[in-house]
């Protein structure tokens, strides 16, 4: 059984990996007039793309594991307010460079240092309103945010009029361009994802106990606060390093990967792995899209492709995905609705019984009931009712005969045997253990499963045991006559 | 349940049988002559043999104190209950011998020592609503987090330690659903989980925040079996109860509280419906009832 789910689990993820190549491959009819390119692109001929490509695949892979904890401690939207607050933070840095030795400015490292800066600073904002004000963290996440990134366009727009400012390229801080990169500032970038990483993994253990349950951390003696830094850190740092190729949707890039593997697995270990596949993915598939596509932004085509795992996840997600989740909700309707059809019909069957024999397997099926007479059991439409009992005999559970009566088949007859079973000692139980609250019960699950001892089952089983014979007690409470208006609807 | 404490890895604390010691405690502070019954002496005030001793602890959230000049001593090897009305601070008493939450004044001292110097003798067991139970993990993931501390900085959770959660798992009966996404159990067998995250600590005390809270009858029975393992090994255990009925039941002493501490001792002398009226203010018809039913009990015992 878990050895399928595996199998299937892995090759949905393999069609997903497949699936994340499509945006690779679609400019294929877009640029064809440049197939030269393309192909030089896609088969890594250039230098220059094998270094941009490894560059972002590394900032793809980090914002992934990094994103995993970031999300699992309900702080998405922090890379959000650090890639907007890292914007004045670039600016100042580019102007006090140029200040200083003209033409320096344009250093990215230097831009990066101040990105980082104030990305800190606007951490570092959030916790004390958070801490000292009574403002609510989402309200005080949108005013620094709003400060910051005011502050970071005032700034931009008066770089742009300095002489030297128009041709800084610090536009791409802002929609990403991986392609102007320089080897160097790959290299930069590529250290920093390293650190990143490594650093991630090695407090993997560390930062899961912090997101699932912080109070304990802190009374097993973890240093609580250090590495809530530490977490923020990590955040500023990829954050901060991805502005060159993906500029300020990265937090798209942080959140989006691990969102997306959330829904198709249920273990933290899995969660991360697949989280750095779809983060590189999107990183490299969004890259080669950007560099064979003329005049298309790197970094929104990295966040789109990250978008579209996203989506292909929600929908097809073997965890929690909708499919799955619309599939077992109809799964759990239909034995809602089988079991309510089969409980009707064995009433019937059973009331007419009990003047004669013990409503035994083989005379359960030896009676007939008419459709109308199961519309009149309960309030369902005459609709609702047809399509039950089609699908009831399609399952062969019921037949109908030339009497134009439906009858229990002997696999119908067993099976409703059970149900009724069931169901009448789960009331005798919820009557005579009232003082326990059934939603402490789980009413899917088998007696003997859990929430109670076979001891009780038996018990339950005594007291219900009056007609021993069929297996199926009598109903607790009065069973419904079936003589309620005919037609009456749900 | 079934275990026996020999089974257990680490005997009861080699320094506790000093019984003696904590017997004289309260005979010498009956005795008028010594003037200040705080004697400045630390050692008398937080005897190691003392799982917790609170000493004149007040607590505040904000400008609101939420306890005021606790004064405790738990006797060792005793299931202990702590009892009071919502928002008596119950709760907030656990976290703030933990520190997890900051003290205004007072002390807390476990095994005679701060808390940072005694975490591997003490385990809690926080409130179950306390985490997101839709958290990426399964039953056995979160009674391994209890042995984080002992595997260590940076160092990766190994088989052996996941073969000591287990353990600790088979004690809570849950054995069968340690492959289990957490948020697929039910209420009782997650607080099953915590338990047993905790249990792997093989802790000489513990403090548990309401574990039998919303749980399902094989559940309580599972953690009294738990409670009771704990106290014939010689462990001491403070639980937060709701449950009035059934503290005589399950607990050797109590501790009443209502922002002060109300009472303390013995549950046969201190568990009166006149100290619980001064608890709860009186303020149910229905505390009258168990009251009585106690004394009854009582007075046939």
């Amino acid at each position: 059984m878990t050895a399928r789910q595996q199998f299937t689990r892995r090759t949905i993820v393999c069609v997903a990996a497949i699936l994340l190549s499509v945006p690779a491959g679609t400019p294929a009819t877009a640029a064809e007039s440049d197939s030269g390119t393309l192909l030089r692109v896609l088969t890594l001929q250039d230098y220059n793309t094998r270094v941009v490509l490894s560059g972002t695949l590394l900032l793809g892979v980090t914002a992934g594991l990094v994103g995993t904890f970031t999300l699992l401690r309900r702080q998405a939207l922090v890379g959000d307010v650090v890639s907007h607050a890292a914007l004045p933070g670039v600016a100042v840095a580019f102007l006090a460079g140029e200040l200083t030795a003209p033409g320096s400015g344009r250093s990215l490292g230097w831009l990066l240092m101040g990105a980082a800066l104030s990305g800190t600073l606007a951490v570092i904002a959030i916790s004390l309103l958070r801490r000292f004000t009574p403002i609510r963290p989402d309200a005080a996440l949108a005013a620094v945010l709003g400060v910051f990134f005011g502050l970071g366009t005032a700034l931009f727009k008066t770089v742009q009029e300095l002489p030297s400012g128009n041709q800084a390229g610090l536009q791409t801080m802002i929609l990403g361009s991986a392609a102007t990169m320089t080897a160097g500032d790959v290299r930069l970038i590529a250290t920093a994802a390293v650190v990143t990483l490594l650093v991630t993994l090695f407090l993997f253990k560390e930062l899961s106990i912090l997101c699932f349950d912080e109070q304990t951390a802190a009374a097993q003696g973890w240093p609580v606060l250090l590495l809530d830094l530490c977490l923020t850190g990590l955040v500023v740092a990829v954050t901060v390093i991805g502005l060159q190729s993906v500029g300020i949707l990265m937090v798209a890039l942080l959140i989006t990967p691990p969102s997306a593997a959330r829904f198709w697995t249920d273990r933290l270990s899995r969660m991360a792995v697949l989280a750095i596949v779809i983060g590189g993915c999107s990183a490299v598939a969004g890259c080669l899209v950007s560099a064979t596509v003329p005049k298309l932004a790197g970094g929104p085509t990295i966040v789109l492709a990250g978008s579209l795992c996203f989506g292909v996840s929600l929908l097809f997600g073997t965890e929690r995905g909708l499919l799955l989740k619309w599939l077992r909700q109809r799964r759990n309707t239909n034995r809602i609705g089988r079991d309510d059809l089969i409980r009707a019909m064995f009433e019937i069957v059973e009331s007419r019984i009990a003047q004669v024999d013990e409503p035994s397997a083989k005379n359960l099926s030896a009676i007939a009931v008419q459709t109308d007479e199961l519309l009149g059991k309960r309030h369902w439409s005459r609709q609702r009712l047809l399509g039950l009992i089609a699908r009831a005999e399609r399952d062969a559970m019921i037949r109908m005969d030339s009497d134009s009566g439906w009858r229990f088949t002997r696999d119908g007859a067993r099976i409703a045997r059970d149900t009724v079973r069931n169901h009448r000692l789960w009331e005798l139980y919820l009557i005579t253990h009232a003082h326990i609250p059934p939603s402490h019960v789980d009413r899917d699950a088998d007696f003997s499963e859990h929430g109670l001892d076979p001891q009780a089952v038996e018990e339950l089983e005594q007291l219900l045991a009056q007609k021993a014979a069929s297996g199926v007690p009598p109903s607790p409470h009065p069973v419904e006559s079936g003589e309620l208006p005919v037609g009456s609807r749900e | 349940m079934s275990e026996h404490p020999a089974n257990l890895n680490i005997p009861a604390s080699p320094s506790s049988p000093a019984e003696s010691a904590a017997g004289s405690l309260p005979s010498m502070l009956d005795q008028p002559a010594l003037a200040p019954q705080r004697s400045p002496l630390s050692g008398e005030e937080h005897p190691a043999t003392c799982p917790l001793s609170i000493h004149d602890m007040t607590v505040a959230y904000h400008r609101k104190p939420v306890l005021w000049g606790i004064d405790y001593n738990a006797p060792p090897g005793k299931l202990i209950a702590i009892v009071g009305p919502n928002g008596a601070g119950k709760s907030t008493l656990i976290k703030a011998v933990l520190n997890l939450v900051p003290k205004i004044s007072g002390e807390a001292m476990f095994f005679g020592e701060p808390y940072r110097r005694q975490r591997g003798r003490v385990g809690y067991v926080p409130q179950r609503s306390s985490v997101d139970w839709d958290f990426p993990v399964n039953a056995l993931d979160v009674v391994t987090m209890g042995l984080y501390r002992q595997i260590g900085w940076f160092r990766p959770v190994t088989k052996k330690w996941r073969q000591r959660a287990m353990r600790a798992l088979v004690r809570v009966g849950m054995q069968d659903f340690a492959r289990r996404q957490i948020s697929q159990l039910s209420g009782g067998q997650q607080q099953r989980v915590f338990l047993a995250r905790a249990l792997t600590q093989d802790a000489d005390f513990y403090l548990m925040d309401e574990p039998f809270a919303g749980v399902d009858a094989a559940t309580e029975r599972a953690i009294v079996d738990v409670l009771r393992d704990l106290r014939s090994s010689g462990r001491t255990a403070m639980v937060v109860h709701h449950d009035l009925q059934t503290v005589p039941e399950y607990f050797d002493e109590v501790l009443l509280l209502n922002l002060r501490l109300i009472a303390s001792g013995p549950v046969s002398e201190v568990f009166t419906p006149e100290n619980l009226r001064a608890t709860y203010g009186g303020k149910l018809a229905l505390l009258d009832q168990v009251g009585h039913r106690m004394t009854m009990s009582g007075e046939k015992g």
